[in-house]
């Protein structure tokens, strides 16, 4: 990978920032000065959870989307709109159901109006480079996941381009199907078959990460930013085994579990917040419950380090990690440098009979999350006991998205329901004390 | 059997916003506009006559083949009207804006009660003798599908699934590619079971448009509604029996060879990811399928249609799609566009004001909502007697796999069906054994849209979900408690589709069901129905409006206060997740 240093650059995002405007001057960030710049023969990874801007980014990359401010260029030309040259794969393969595995392959050439004899060579060599001849005929919904992905990556090969965006291709498919496709690819891209010069992969897996990039770009969120940068020197074939990727991979988790650092706490004090300003994981209970006990009992006694608890568990860090937030939040469990410590009070709920933990879960709730609180406060505080739900989502809306807005409400209710705080009626969309037993 | 929900359940608000108002009065306006030219012409074409009718059984095929080609004339008008207005209304934010309230209220007029106007207007605009008449015709029922179609296929151009818009974008795919690519193909399934309903449901108009009486004057097509409107005139039962079985042979043709092939063809176009297990292959396709010369001949047609579809007509949008984020310059649009819309709709009440001061007292108002009353009892209590008929029986065709393969079929031909041509045999009944009018009339109004009832209560039956049906028998829910808990709640979304297009029709066919004649006898049932074919009779064109505008506020209050209400209920409370 000496070369690098002498190729081209590709691609440069600079300064790019993405806010959608709210009521009033407040704004919701999405992404915040982001600087990324993508040189020819190097695979670049986007490493982030789900939620923090990362897909964001590579629709802003793909023309598919125009930043609030900041610029992308490509080839030192400002990108504004799709451009040749690029191509995307689709984490939900974004096939067309009613084409031929050909036709969708073709699909691109079609819009650049070439000739059909030319397309069905051209489709022809993409399907067979990809592993896919023989399918030619068949409509996307008779193949399996992996072969799906196949053909997502064949039509965006076929128009040759210089940038392939890959966004977590790999992540709507089974482990084995997953890495049978990452380790295609690689040997591909080793080979230099692939007629791309670059390739950039947005994922939420860290190891698939340090297995096929050579520059992996760690995003923080709220709002997502470049957090961390790190090149991976191991040469192709990677051995997931070899104690230097198991060091990364831990490393990397580190990283993404780390305390805010003073920086981020005053990224986030530029965002005006009230207590509701904490989106909610919808993460339920009995899960909770469950990582709980796990961590409790042996092998971990109380203590367990991230990644191995992921494989044990077969949790992506995607899931993992908000789990393992989630309890931060209610003080049942701490997360530092890439391991999960069970609190004090983790273990009173653990050892806790049903009625018991749902008290503990009460008053650790009330505590830590002030919307639940705020929520129970109304209710005490009205004449007929119910509190309307719209007045909760119309403030979470002030500060997050709607989509987020709705999944942090119903994680309240859903938490509060089991904590026997409140109960909600869905038809009127109500917050009531019904059937709950005052102590 | 997929049943797709129609799309006046789905779509719109409940409470009405000034763009509803702009479209009453803008339709309203265009109404009247129709009515001011019709007139003007009603005087010099008296003299046109009626085309010959021959009642010899031998001339019913050729009138079976002109009917025929009346409804695909208007199925291609419809669906040319479909891609353009609804592809305009989901791209263009400010045209959907006043688009989607106006078809609402289009879908809610009766227009068997202007068919008059329609003729007067056409042969105004083509002075020749037929093609006037033949276009009305035409156009009667395009008003019957056009809105329906739109609405299904603007629902599902804003629906399209993100990713393919992506690509579409991403790959760089021009407007037109694009339109044959990811928009007509996601529109297929959802466009072409509404087309096919909406089909069925135009024999009925097609019929019924084929003579037209404005005061002295009938205008009669060849066709086998005029061929029933002569037998009836004449008294002449045998005719009449004739025209019902050419009808059916008609209608047999029209299910087997297109409506359902296609149905079952388009279900190559649902977005889905798993492959379902495929209902069975109708016979026609089977044959397209499978027979050599037939398929290569149906796969050289569809090359060359994908050919023009691969066309890059227009410019690939190489751009930010930036609509939305460009405030500045669609503020200055929007407010000229708010200001023709109200100045539009200004116009029009001027207009309609102008019409009612001259011709209209308050007094008729009274009169028609009183009669607007009476067809509603008629219409609710139809309702519920075919519920009370089709409900039990529905669900015991749809509990039984074997039955509903035997009876779905046949309800969707029955639908299809146009009941009108049955109604003589009705009156003929009526009048010999000297009943009420007013109380026997009423069944006719749902004699040929109790099928709807029938087969969407069957659909509902059979799509209650098994391991419900098995906890049912385990726990031994029985009677009445199973009712309650289990099939009423698994069966009420498709009940009120089939009430909601039983009703619409329902009221449209008070038009042609409460005045019914028997030779020179002439049966009258008090409703607004009968309203509005008397004053066609006599010409007296303020009432007409008057009726036709009473009747469509009523079928669109209905609808907004009781089906769509009813509907998101009951899909609410019986999906899970």
């Amino acid at each position: 990978m000496d070369q690098l240093v002498a190729t081209r650059t590709l691609l440069e995002v600079r300064k790019c920032r993405q806010a959608y405007p709210k009521e009033a001057n407040n704004e919701l960030v999405v992404l915040d000065d982001v600087n990324v710049s993508l040189r020819e023969g190097e695979i670049v990874g986007l490493l982030g959870r789900s939620g923090s801007g990362k897909s964001t980014l590579l629709r802003i990359i793909a023309g598919l989307l125009r930043p609030t401010s900041g610029e992308v260029l490509w080839q030192g030309k400002t990108v504004r709109g799709p451009v040749r040259g690029v191509a995307m794969v689709f984490q939900s393969f974004a096939l067309f159901p009613w084409l031929t595995v050909q036709e969708n392959v073709e699909l691109g050439l079609e819009a650049q109006g070439i000739a059909r004899a030319e397309r069905e060579v051209r489709a022809e060599e993409a399907i067979d480079l990809i592993g896919l001849g023989g399918y030619d005929g068949a409509y996307p919904k008779e193949l399996s996941g992996g072969m799906r992905q196949r053909v997502g990556l064949a039509r965006a090969l076929v128009t040759h381009p210089d940038l392939l965006l890959m966004d977590e291709p790999f992540s709507a498919l089974d482990v084995l199907t997953a890495e049978t496709l990452r380790t295609d690819l690689i040997d591909l891209w080793s080979d230099r078959k692939l007629p791309v010069k670059s390739m950039l992969l947005v994922t939420h897996n860290i190891e698939e990460a340090v297995l096929m990039c050579d520059r992996i770009l760690v995003f923080a969120s709220d709002p997502g930013r470049v957090a961390h940068e790190m090149t991976v020197r191991f040469a192709h074939p990677r051995n997931r085994l070899d104690p230097a990727f198991r060091q990364m991979v831990d490393d990397i988790y580190a990283v993404m579990t780390r305390r805010k650092t003073p920086a981020d706490l005053r990224a986030q004090a530029a965002q005006p917040a009230t207590g509701f300003a904490t989106p909610l994981h919808p993460i339920g209970t009995n899960l909770m419950s469950g990582l709980m006990e796990t961590l409790a009992a042996p092998p971990y006694e109380g203590r367990a380090d991230l990644p191995a608890l992921a494989a044990a568990l077969q949790y992506e860090v995607d899931e993992l990690l908000p789990l393992g937030e989630t309890l931060q939040l209610l003080k049942f469990a701490e997360l530092e440098e890439g391991d999960i410590r069970l609190t004090e009070q983790g273990h009173r709920f653990v050892n806790a009979e049903t009625e018991e933990r749902k008290r503990i879960f009460a008053a650790n709730l009330r505590a830590q999350v002030p919307l639940v609180a705020a929520i129970r406060q109304v209710i005490d505080e009205r004449w007929n006991h119910r509190a309307s739900a719209v007045r909760f989502r119309d403030e979470l809306e002030d500060h997050m998205s709607p989509e987020r807005a709705e999944e942090t409400l119903r994680t309240a209710i859903s938490w509060g329901r089991y904590a026997e705080l409140y109960s909600y009626d869905e038809e009127a969309q109500q917050f009531s004390l019904e059937d709950i037993e005052e102590d | 059997m997929t049943s797709i929900a129609p799309p006046a359940l789905v779509h719109g608000r409940r409470l009405p916003n000034a763009w509803d108002l702009a479209a009453i009065l803008l339709v309203l306006g265009l109404l009247i506009g129709v009515v001011n030219v019709a007139r003007g012409t009603l005087a010099p074409l008296a003299v046109a006559q009626a085309g010959h009718i021959h009642l010899d059984p031998a001339y019913l095929p050729g009138y079976a083949i002109r009917t025929t080609l009346r409804m695909f004339a208007a199925l291609i008008a419809s669906l040319i009207f479909t891609f353009t207005v609804a592809t305009l209304a989901a791209k263009s934010r400010r045209a959907a804006i006043i688009i989607i309230p106006i078809l609402d209220i289009l879908q809610s007029v009766p227009i068997l009660g202007f068919l008059s106007f329609t003729v007067l207007f056409f042969l105004h605009l083509f002075p020749g003798r037929e093609l006037g008449a033949e276009l009305a015709a035409v156009f009667a029922v395009f008003t019957s599908q056009a809105w329906n179609m739109t609405f299904s296929f603007y629902q599902s151009l804003t629906t399209e699934p993100a990713d393919l818009d992506e690509a579409c974008r991403s790959f760089g795919l021009s407007p037109w590619q694009r339109f044959w690519r990811l928009d007509v193909p996601f529109a297929t399934p959802g466009l072409v079971w509404n087309t096919m309903l909406s089909m069925s449901g135009g024999w009925f108009f097609v019929v019924a448009s084929e003579a037209i009486t404005v005061g002295n004057t009938t205008f009669t097509l060849p066709g086998i509604g005029s061929y029933v409107a002569v037998a009836l005139g004449r008294r002449d039962l045998p005719a009449i029996v004739y025209a019902v079985l050419a009808m059916l042979v008609v209608i047999l043709m029209y299910d087997q060879l297109l409506f359902r092939p296609l149905v079952a063809w388009s279900a190559k176009f649902r977005f889905e990811t798993v492959q379902t297990a495929a209902d069975s292959e109708p016979w026609v396709l089977k044959l397209l399928r499978r027979t050599f010369i037939l398929r290569e001949a149906g796969g050289w047609l569809g090359d060359q249609v994908a050919r023009i579809g691969r066309l890059r007509l227009g410019r690939a949008q190489r751009t930010f799609q930036s609509l939305r984020t460009d405030r500045q310059s669609s503020r200055l649009g929007d407010g000229v566009f708010y200001v023709l819309v109200a100045l539009g709709a200004i116009y029009a009440f001027w207009q309609v004001a102008k019409f009612c001061a001259a011709h209209l007292q308050w007094s008729d108002l009274v009169t028609c909502l009183t009669l607007a009353v009476f067809t509603l009892a008629r219409v609710i209590v139809a309702l519920v007697v075919s519920s009370a008929i089709w409900l039990p029986l529905g669900v015991w065709v749809g509990l039984r796999p074997k039955a509903t393969r035997i009876v779905q079929p046949v309800a969707q031909f029955l639908a299809a069906f146009p009941a009108n041509l049955l109604f003589p045999i009705a009156v003929a009944l009526i009048v010999a054994y000297r009943l009420a009018p007013n109380i026997w009339l009423t069944p006719l109004m749902i004699l040929g849209t109790q099928w709807y009832v029938l087969f969407n209560v069957v659909a509902g039956a059979s799509a209650l979900p098994g391991d419900l049906k098995e906890v049912a028998a385990n726990f031994g829910l029985r009677g009445f408690l199973r009712w309650r808990r289990l099939i009423i709640p698994g069966i009420l979304p498709y009940l009120v589709t089939g009430l909601l297009t039983a009703s619409g029709n329902a009221w449209n066919t008070s038009i042609v069901a409460e005045v019914a004649s028997w030779g020179h006898t002439t049966l009258v049932a008090q409703g607004l129905g009968a309203y509005i074919a008397e004053a066609t009779n006599a010409g007296n064109t303020a009432r007409i409006v008057l009726g036709v505008a009473v009747m469509s506020a009523f079928v669109l209050v209905f609808n907004r206060l009781v089906w769509r209400p009813l509907y998101a209920y009951a899909s609410r409370r019986t999906t899970l997740g």
